[in-house]
């Protein structure tokens, strides 16, 4: 992450000094900051509200039923995770939300997943095998229905807009798929334990 | 009719799900309107949370994109793009949509107009669109959550299955529209 941080930041400024886009990449960080915030505060509200609705859930035993249901999954992908933990619910409904397309209750459901992840991590700086798989899968983007697209073609006049579906949906899968084999493989490759050797901190 | 009964399911979804968690949750005898403020506390905390985090991506990432390094990418990948059929309009869209959801809709939107409904540069772009998730916004926003600082290599995954995305597209496209 330090890499990454440095190379974002020092390598845009030489580009933008040697394109001309200096003036630009400089207003840049005010506007980023700004939306990052924006972007923080917009979601107060809508996670609240989705907080609220999964602690009911959680209350009435619905995330429990899920995570049974999915158990024979999650066993294999979260197995360093106890089978009771309400990890497991969040994380079924977190998917479910987005494969329905709606983001919006995914990322505070996404989010209480971390938390219950975080509970049984041993390192609270670094993260776990689970929470690597769980964001793994999340960036993946898995989503039945490509809404927001379709609604663009049918703007510009698209006849068959739904001749995307099957396409984005192989295409997903396939992603999907690709993110799980990784974070399985990585796992074994980079062990938390080792943080001080030097290919450990190029990855950090 | 296919276009109908999914217009139905995604008008139907979200008031499905918060039905049956309330309707579950009074059967049983849950004080909802308690449990409701109870968990609905952290959302707050939560948000603020994420704040740290969500600066130093978005800092990051739109000082990138003013920088004009996308463009001299796709310069120099045009002899590399040509040969896949791959329209150069596409190309930014690529590398924007690992980095920035709204971004990759307004260069999407762009190509649809530009381009046209029926040209393949369109129909490349919407499965490239639909079939991704905003890599560093999802790290940046789950991570920053639980304080995490230490993301292994979770960022490695994220940018490669996006990679296999990418690949997977063109060649899923180039079979089915070209």
């Amino acid at each position: 992450m330090n890499y990454i941080f440095y190379f974002l930041i020092v390598f845009s400024i030489i580009i933008g000094a040697l394109t001309g886009h200096l003036q630009d990449v400089v207003n840049s960080i005010l506007t980023g900051a700004e939306t990052s915030v924006k972007v923080a505060f917009s979601l107060i509200g809508i996670m609240a509200f989705w907080l609220g609705i999964m602690k009911i859930a959680e209350q009435s035993g619905i995330v429990e039923f899920i995570s049974k249901l999915i158990k024979p999954i999650t066993k294999i992908l979260f197995n360093e995770i106890p089978e009771d933990s309400k990890a497991l619910g969040d994380v079924a409904m977190s998917f479910s939300a987005n494969a329905l397309g709606l983001t919006n209750a995914a990322t505070p459901i996404g989010i209480r997943a971390m938390e219950e992840f975080q509970k049984e991590n041993k390192d609270k700086t670094t993260a776990s095998n689970a929470m690597c798989m769980f964001l793994g899968m999340n960036t993946a983007g898995f989503q039945l229905i490509p809404a927001t697209v379709i609604a663009v073609l049918i703007g510009i006049g698209y006849k068959n807009p739904t001749e995307i579906i099957a396409p984005t949906l192989l295409v997903t899968t396939i992603a999907f798929l690709s993110a799980i084999v990784m974070a399985k493989v990585f796992q074994k490759i980079w062990k938390p334990q080792h943080t001080e050797t030097p290919e450990d901190k190029e990855n950090n | 009719m296919f276009q109908h009964v999914m217009n139905l399911i995604s008008l139907w979804a979200l008031p499905f799900i918060i039905i049956s968690i309330l309707t579950v949750a009074l059967v049983k005898k849950i004080p909802l309107y308690e449990s409701f403020t109870e968990g609905a506390k952290d959302g707050f905390k939560v948000s603020i949370n994420i704040i740290p985090y969500l600066v130093a991506i978005m800092v990051g990432i739109s000082m990138f994109r003013a920088s004009g390094a996308i463009e001299i990418l796709s310069h120099l990948m045009n002899g590399f793009l040509t040969h896949f059929h791959i329209p150069v309009d596409v190309l930014p869209l690529m590398i924007v949509r690992s980095l920035s959801g709204s971004a990759a809709l307004g260069v999407f939107s762009d190509i649809a107009h530009t381009a046209g409904a029926n040209s393949y540069a369109t129909k490349l772009a919407a499965v490239m669109v639909g079939s991704s998730e905003t890599t560093f916004y999802v790290l940046a926003v789950y991570f920053g959550a639980v304080g995490i600082s230490k993301l292994r290599y979770s960022m490695l995954v994220g940018i490669l299955a996006d990679l296999v995305g990418i690949v997977a597209a063109v060649i899923v496209c180039s079979h089915m529209f070209l």
